[in-house]
């Protein structure tokens, strides 16, 4: 091995604690990256694959009835390659062994026994026998939930009669990879499944012989989506059309698509921070090699050794903290990877292993990773390849303190010398000092933002549980039933308390702009489910007119008082001019919330309700289940107490792990960024600290200017830290809103103080660290040697 | 006609520090011969760093020509002036420069890693009498035994001229005679070419000539008709 080599070798070894605070940094970039860009990749490829193979649909509609003839016109609709029409129903399914009420999505098989759009794939047994009325394939996760296996039975309401059905096999379908049920919040495969049946028997059992009410459409590559969907309204809008929409409000794909942005996202905005991090302490501390190594680099340079030698000298040390750095990032990446696969695969039914991070991953983090070390050290590699070789012979000429506007303010001030001496040397550096500071605000940043998520979910959860809906359970009608029929739910066992609500698919216009949302109805005065204003203003709809989510108002560009459209779509499909009598601030749903009384006169009928919400007596839940497993109009039940349980858990685990890393970065930063402050402040001013310990300054009045400097610094980060914080805090807040959800923004003093907290604390810790070394500090020997 | 190493055609060297210029050297004329050991000796500021600097290939004369054999050095850039120093040019400072990080051994090997013919390491160790200390690191070394580290390091790689700036400077009068003695032994026996500055106007005695410097000029050159040997020198 090269002299050179070796030298280089034993540099990193001598530097191992400041390679590796730096190359810890830089791991959580490499990580991150590597975990984001790869679960991102894989996502996007197999789920790509997926679709192709098992051809998932482009456009979806859905309507009450549609004559089988109406299927050609589809067909002929410019752009449509395929069209399939199905027949699908919510039924209430009675398993063996549950208590619980079940719900079911029912889907017809075309007659022939094949689907050509959405295939289903068999995971085990075999697909019904077209021309039996008992047979059923379930979705692999709901028959696993069940403990279902081919050859089993289990009962289905079937429109009122209550069937036998036997179980042929299981499959996965590229509809359902995120597989959740109405009025649920998460996926629960044990309370909601997926059917599939002979298109006879689901014909039969719901009087839809000659007729559909599902249609599922492939397009050409040319043809233009918003165009086909449109002509599909046309179409369907005569026959109770509910609104046609392509894959990205599909219920299942619409939530990968939130997930594929948000690790796309992820990958662009936290490790392009680790890695300008690590690119500036690599800079700080080769910055400082070098000035301590000139006279050895004019050695270098006097025997012989190019510049270019040199400069790539100094580069490698770059790169080895680069290579540490990426080493412990893939491994941490690797398995991080594996714990967001184990959460995906909880959550995400994809039949094939998809998991696997791709090289590119691997291989872009880590290029990355060198990349952004080599460009920290370049400046001062570039430097030292400059340093004429005569003038390397000459010590350094002592750093040129200017007396400067700050002197006079410091003398006038009367400040100790001690004090004199941080600040000097805050202004000296003053890239250093700011970049410093940015990093540790940065640190700060980072936990001000994670505890705003954390602030901000207990604020949702809040209103959304607590306050807008208190319900324990939600029985859902399809069709919808007369509210009389409350009466009726009210009598069943255990029901203490029972308040209807309607939902009716609607599209809403104001000018060009307009959105598919379903209006939301209910009887002024309700006490379980409320329309909550903000944080806590509990209103109702008034008696004309329709109240407005903000997000919606906003969407459609209206202010109260304005006039909207509201075209009521699954019936005669007639619009009428409604006045927004006001908007509401709302964090689930888009919300548009009329009197139940005012719409149902708009629909020329007795009030109708879609679901009832009740209270209800937990001890008398299983006579309940029971009776409502044979409860006719019923298309699902939703426990909520139990859901919100659920909800509540995975969240709050989700923030405890997100919040548990976001801690471990800021610590890494600020650990990188004072330790290395300090141990640079240390080399150079280990003379002038070693004269004032032997002019007679103490251990503690010393390390009180070593540490101040980083301590002064850190506390001059916060304010910085917080602004920043608030500023990712809003910028997620924004980024997370969509049709499905809000987060609104909350800041909390808590947030701020205990963001502050952790990065002084860490802060102190690694100066005190330096100050240990600072103790030992052999006074003769730092005074003879020669700087 | 002795053999010419070293020629210089009225080099000037001027610093300048913004407010004043710095004449360092006012026009040197100068030769060096194969084989000879010349001692510089001159007050503090008069020029003797800047000028071996100059001939080392450290520098840049301002104005002036300087030939090494048939090579100009003025006419080369800085990518020349490195492979000169590579391949013909040997340095001993008064602060020894050893990298602190690498053994005794491994110093010398900094330079025969980018030397065209060079001696193994242990073999330039060897002639200055450092066998048995080769893999300590410079800072479990004396500063004599330091500097004969790096004269061991100058001389491995073979090279026609050994140029040393003040190499005693930092020594007692003892270990500063066994730095010359290694000096002189490699002058004799390899006939390298040596020019040493020195404050110690007894080192001069040793030299085949002295060349003494004043204000960036030569102002005369002695030649000795007999050379003593280190070992009578103290000081
Ligand atoms: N880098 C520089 N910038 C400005 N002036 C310089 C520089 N290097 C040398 N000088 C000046 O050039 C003159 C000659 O310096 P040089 O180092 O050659 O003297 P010297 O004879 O070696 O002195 P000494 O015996 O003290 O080492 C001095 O006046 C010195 O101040
Ligand atoms: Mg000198």
């Amino acid at each position: 091995m090269r002299a050179l080599d070796k030298k280089l070798l034993r540099d990193f070894r001598r530097l191992w604690a400041q390679a590796l605070a730096i190359a810890l940094v830089l791991a959580c970039g490499v990580a991150i990256l590597l975990t984001t860009y790869g679960m991102y990749g894989a996502l996007e490829d197999t789920r790509t694959a997926y679709y192709e193979r098992n051809r998932f649909a482009d456009v979806f509609g859905d309507a009450n009835r549609v004559p089988r003839g109406v299927l050609q016109d589809i067909t002929a609709i410019d752009g449509v390659r395929t069209a399939e029409a199905r027949v699908v129903k919510h039924v209430i399914l009675d398993v063996p062994g549950r208590i619980e009420t079940v719900t079911g999505r029912i889907l017809s098989l075309p007659e022939n026994g094949v689907a050509q759009l959405n295939l289903p794939l068999m995971r085990q047994g075999r697909l019904p026998d077209p021309t039996r009325a008992d047979e059923v394939v379930v979705n692999a996760p709901f028959a696993k939930a069940n403990n279902l296996q081919p050859g089993d039975q289990f009962f289905a309401n079937l429109n009122g009669q209550k069937r036998e059905l036997t179980l042929t096999g299981t499959a996965l379908s590229p509809e359902f990879i995120y597989t959740i049920g109405p009025g649920a919040l998460l996926p629960d495969n044990k309370t909601f499944g997926i059917l599939w049946m002979p298109e006879r028997a689901v014909s039969a059992a719901f009087d839809m012989e000659g007729a559909f009410n599902n249609v599922t459409l492939k397009l050409d590559p040319s043809a233009i989506e918003a165009e086909v969907i449109d002509r599909l309204d046309d179409l369907l809008d005569p026959y109770g059309g509910l609104g046609a929409y392509g894959r990205d409000i599909q219920v299942s794909n619409s939530f990968i698509d939130a997930e594929i942005a948000e690790q796309r996202n992820g990958s662009m905005i936290l490790p392009p921070i680790f890695y300008g991090i690590s690119a500036f302490l690599v800079s700080m501390v080769i910055g400082r090699i070098i000035a301590l190594e000139r006279s050895e680099i004019g050695l270098l340079k006097a025997v012989g050794y190019s510049d270019v030698e040199i400069c790539i000298h100094y580069l490698m040390l770059a790169c080895l903290i680069a290579v540490l750095g990426t080493l412990l990032g893939w491994g941490v990446g690797t398995w991080l990877s594996r714990a967001v696969a184990r959460i995906y695969a909880r959550f995400f039914d994809f039949p094939y292993l998809v998991y696997r991070v791709s090289y590119d991953a691997y291989a872009i983090s880590g290029i990355l990773a060198v990349l952004s070390a080599a460009l920290g050290a370049a400046k001062s590699a570039l430097s030292a390849a400059r340093i004429a070789p005569a003038v390397a012979m000459a010590p350094p000429a002592p750093p040129r303190f200017k007396r400067t506007l700050l002197d006079r303010v410091m003398t006038v001030l009367r400040l100790s010398q001690p004090v004199m001496m941080i600040l000097r040397s805050i202004v000296r550096w003053p890239v250093r000092s700011a970049l410093t500071t940015l990093g540790l605000s940065l640190a700060a940043a980072v936990l001000v933002a994670s505890s705003f998520f954390s602030d901000a979910l207990d604020v949702l959860m809040q209103t959304t549980f607590d306050q807008a809906n208190r319900q324990d359970a939600t029985l859902m009608f399809s069709p919808d039933v007369r509210e009389t029929a409350l009466t009726a739910v009210a009598n069943l066992p255990g029901v203490l308390k029972a308040e209807g609500q309607q939902f009716h698919a609607a599209v809403l216009r104001h000018g060009h702009l307009e959105k598919d949302t379903p209006i939301e109805a209910r009887r002024p005065g309700t006490d379980l489910s409320r329309i909550v204003n903000g944080r806590g203003r509990i209103v109702d709809a008034p008696a004309d007119g329709i109240l407005l989510s903000e997000r919606l108002a906003t969407h459609l560009e209206v202010q109260p008082g304005d006039v909207i459209q509201i075209e009521l779509k699954g019936g005669r499909n007639e619009t009428h001019d409604v006045i927004v009598s006001g908007i509401v601030t709302q964090y689930f749903g888009l919300g548009a919330y009329m009197d139940l009384e005012s719409l149902n006169r708009l629909l020329r009928q007795a009030p109708q309700i879609t679901t009832a919400n009740l209270l209800v007596d937990t001890n008398q839940l299983p006579d309940l289940h029971r009776v409502l497993k044979d409860t006719p109009e019923l298309s699902g039940l939703v426990m909520l107490n139990e859901m919100r349980r659920s909800f509540q858990d995975t969240i709050r685990q989700n923030i405890t792990i997100m919040t548990s890393i976001y801690v471990v970065i800021a610590v890494l930063i600020t650990f990188g960024v004072a330790y290395n402050g300090a141990r640079i402040q240390l080399s150079e001013r280990a003379r002038e600290l070693a004269s004032l310990r032997i002019l007679g300054f103490t251990r503690a009045e010393v390390s009180f200017i070593l540490m101040g400097e980083t301590m002064l610094l850190a506390v001059l980060a916060q304010p910085l830290g917080w602004l920043l914080g608030a500023g990712i805090a809003s910028a997620l807040s924004k980024g997370s809103t969509s049709d499905l959800y809000a987060i609104p923004l909350v800041l909390e003093p808590s947030g701020f103080a205990r963001a502050s907290l952790i990065v002084l604390g860490a802060a102190l810790l690694s100066s005190l660290i330096v100050r240990r070394r600072l103790d030992r500090l052999d006074l003769i020997q730092v005074m003879k040697t020669r700087e | 006609m002795p053999d010419i190493v070293f020629r210089t055609e009225g080099v000037t060297k001027v610093y300048d520090t913004g407010e004043l210029k710095v004449h360092a050297l006012a026009g040197v004329d100068l030769e060096l011969f194969a084989g000879e050991l010349a001692v510089l000796l001159g007050p503090s500021g008069s020029g003797k760093s800047t000028l071996l600097n100059i001939l080392g290939g450290l520098d840049h004369a301002t104005d002036g020509r300087v030939w090494f054999r048939d090579l100009e050095l003025t006419k080369l850039g800085d990518r020349g002036l490195t492979q000169y120093r590579r391949d013909h040019v040997g340095f001993v400072f008064q602060f020894y420069n050893l990298v602190p990080s690498l053994t005794a051994r491994e110093n010398v090997q900094l330079v025969t890693d980018v030397a065209v013919n060079p001696m193994r390491p242990e073999e330039a160790l060897e002639q200055v009498g450092l066998t048995a200390r080769m893999d300590h690191f410079p800072a479990e070394l004396s500063g004599g035994e330091q500097q004969r580290v790096a004269i061991a390091r100058a001389i491995a790689k073979r090279p026609e001229v050994l140029l040393c700036d003040e190499p005693t400077g930092a020594l007692d009068s003892k270990t500063g005679v066994q730095v010359l003695e290694a000096l002189k032994d490699i002058n004799e026996r390899l006939g390298t070419t040596t020019a040493v500055i020195t404050h110690n106007a007894s080192i001069r005695k040793m030299a085949h000539r002295v060349i003494y410097f004043q204000d960036g000029r030569i102002a005369r050159v002695d030649v000795n008709e007999h050379q003593i040997s280190p070992s009578e020198i103290s000081w």
